[in-house]
């Protein structure tokens, strides 16, 4: 029955007599698809991570955290979603291209610009950094200043080049980084508070911050000094702790011997001392004999050594020079 | 019949509906609007947010932005008091704070942009023009913080004190430009220098300038470890010649001491009978000092012999 009352309506104005029934279902479908448009612009739904910022004819009425949420729909209220819990960075003097387990980086014609600065003492010095921040309130990042994200950018480089343009080059590069930044964060923040751009910044963080491509070398050049320097001062310790330590033992070495000596010394005099003093105690009583007895006895013992023994007589004293004492002496 | 009149109803009805839509206009929280008629302003700047009325047809609206908007200036090359010639590159905040001046003195964005060009670089050029470069770096007189490298420059001294500095230098370019800019109904809020770079040839000079201080530095170094080195070898070799000559010192002291004292004890026990002692010394000699290659000539007189020539 349906299938043939639609051919009949599609075929023309002329056969009316189903129309009331067709009109009732064109009808049914119209609201339906109007009801349709209706609900699904209004209903919406917020992530997690976003505020919605809904607008009535242009006019700020309220937020809504995440969840679904319905809204005034064809265009009264309008919403626009602000990532506010969503932690976002942006990054100076060079740009992540493919971000992952190893994070390529690029620098282009802009980020080295963004990089370079002038120092406190004049000098330059090539600062990367990042900063991560979030949307504090939705309201001023979208209604207070236009493009707040550009905004911040230059807020960013022009804090940062204060900062490091009251430091030397030596604090930006080396000893001051942490406190630059810190001091940098804080600048930076304040100004964002005075901006009224709605931004709260979380962390600056310094990356790279080196001294100029052509300058690098002589920095390098430094630090192999400062290397060459210690090197130098420990080989010479070395030696020293080479030399001094055995010299002290030499030392010590010498003294002991030395006493080694003097009780040697001293024993052997007491020895003989009384060597004599027992073997002169005895000679008191009896010299005469003793003596003699010494005295053969010695001679004794020393002629049976000698190899030649040439005995003279007292009156012929003269016949020594006929004596081959040379040949003698040779064999 | 019939027909022409519905079709002439629905016209009149979508035209109506036409002009009750053009007499509504929305302002957002980030506009604000005149309403022209036939090109006159009528009235003040519309500000509040929400859905406004006006004569529909020959009223028109004109919206402008309410918010702050930026301003970046391109960078200029400016030579500063002292003849240095720098890039400096300033931005600055401005909104529309008399729409209806603004509308009248340079009619949208574009006109103002080009407005604030001329004024803000105008007004950074006299004021870079009249101080010279450190008081546009530094912002403080803070001391640097010295390092060892530091020390061996000592920046300190020949970097000058300023007087002025960035902050109240980007303060007086502000000053100056806000005197300006309500004429054509814009205020400005900060102007800051963004950007300060050497022009390429001083730049030059100045790497060359930075090298030669690292090169005093590492050759300080070098010179300082060579220097160090020598000191700690002198010690060593005084160290040495203390341990030694000590050493030696105090076992001349001892052995002299032994001496001493050995000399006594022999002195006290041959002073008894320095006869008998040279006897048996003289004896003990005889028996060290000759051996197998000594040929002894005796004489029948000696002591020993005396019997082998008679029988006394």
């Amino acid at each position: 029955m349906s299938p043939l009352d639609r051919t009949i309506n599609i075929g023309g104005e002329k056969i009316k007599i189903p129309g009331s029934l067709n009109r009732n279902v064109l009808g049914g479908i119209g609201i339906l698809v109007v009801a349709i448009i209706l609900i699904a612009g209004s209903i919406f739904q917020i992530e997690p991570e976003e505020m919605g910022v809904i607008l009535r004819f242009g006019k700020f009425v309220r937020t809504e955290g995440p969840g679904l949420h319905f809204k005034i729909p064809l265009g009264i209220e309008k919403l626009t979603k602000v990532p506010v819990q969503r932690q976002l960075k942006m990054e100076f003097g060079f740009r992540t291209t493919a971000p992952g387990i190893r994070t390529q980086y690029r620098t282009t014609p802009e980020s080295v610009k963004e990089a370079i600065m002038l120092t406190g003492d004049l000098n330059v010095a090539v600062v990367e950094w990042i900063v991560q921040y979030k949307i504090k309130d939705p309201y001023k990042y979208l209604f207070k200043v236009r493009d707040a994200a550009s905004t911040f950018r230059y807020m960013n480089e022009a804090v940062v080049r204060r900062v490091v343009g009251d430091n030397s080059v030596d604090e930006v590069i080396t000893v001051g980084r942490a406190r630059i930044a810190m001091e940098a964060k804080e600048e930076l923040q304040s100004l964002c508070d005075l901006y009224e751009i709605g931004i709260e910044v979380n962390q600056l963080i310094f990356q790279d911050v080196n001294p100029p491509d052509p300058v690098k070398p002589a920095f390098n050049e430094v630090n192999e000094s400062l290397q060459e320097k210690e090197r130098k001062i420990n080989e010479a310790w070395s030696e020293y702790n080479q030399v001094v330590p055995r010299a002290e033992g030499e030392a010590e070495q010498t003294i002991r011997g030395a006493e080694g000596y003097a009780m040697e010394r001293v024993n052997n005099a007491k020895g003989d001392a009384n060597r004599f003093m027992a073997v002169y105690k005895e000679y008191r009583r009896a010299p005469e004999v003793t003596r003699k007895r010494l005295y053969l006895e010695a001679v004794q013992e020393i002629l049976p050594k000698m190899k030649s023994k040439i005995i003279l007589d007292e009156r012929e004293s003269n016949v020594l020079p006929l004596l081959n004492l040379g040949e003698e002496a040779q064999k | 019949m019939k027909r022409p009149i519905i079709v002439l109803i629905g016209i009149v009805v979508f035209v109506l509906f036409l002009i009750v839509i053009d007499a509504l206009y929305i302002v957002s929280e980030t506009n604000q609007v005149i309403i022209t008629q036939f090109g006159e302003p009528m009235g003040g700047a519309v500000t509040s947010p929400g859905l406004h009325i006006k004569v529909p047809v020959i009223q028109k609206a004109n919206y402008f932005d309410k918010r702050w908007l930026e301003w970046d200036g391109d960078a200029n090359q400016i030579p500063t008091k002292d003849k240095k010639y720098i890039w400096i590159d300033t931005y600055a905040r401005w909104r529309i704070s008399d729409p209806l001046i603004f509308f009248q003195r340079v009619r949208d964005e574009r006109g103002a942009q080009s407005r604030v060009d001329d004024i803000v670089d105008g007004e950074t050029r006299n004021a870079i023009a009249n101080f010279d470069l450190i008081e546009i770096v530094r912002s403080s007189n803070r001391e640097f913080e010295v390092t060892e490298e530091m020390a061996i420059l000592d920046v300190a001294s020949i970097i000058p004190k300023i007087e002025t500095g960035r902050n109240k230098i980007a303060q007086i370019i502000l000053n100056k430009a806000s005197e300006i800019t309500p004429e054509f109904g814009v205020e400005l809020m900060d102007v800051k220098i963004k950007r300060i770079n050497y022009v390429d040839e001083v730049q030059r000079k100045v790497f060359d300038r930075m090298i030669a201080e690292r090169q005093r530095i590492a050759s300080k170094y070098r010179s300082e470890g060579d220097g160090k080195s020598a000191e700690i070898r002198g010690q060593k070799e005084r160290e040495l010649k203390k341990i030694q000559s000590e050493a030696y010192r105090k076992a001349q002291e001892v052995k002299g001491k032994a001496d001493a004292e050995a000399t006594f004890i022999y002195a006290q026990a041959y002073n008894l009978d320095p006869d008998f002692y040279a006897f048996t010394k003289t004896l003990e000699t005889y028996r060290a000092t000759m051996d197998t290659n000594t040929t002894m000539v005796l004489t029948t007189d000696s002591d020993y012999l005396k019997y082998f020539k008679k029988v006394k």
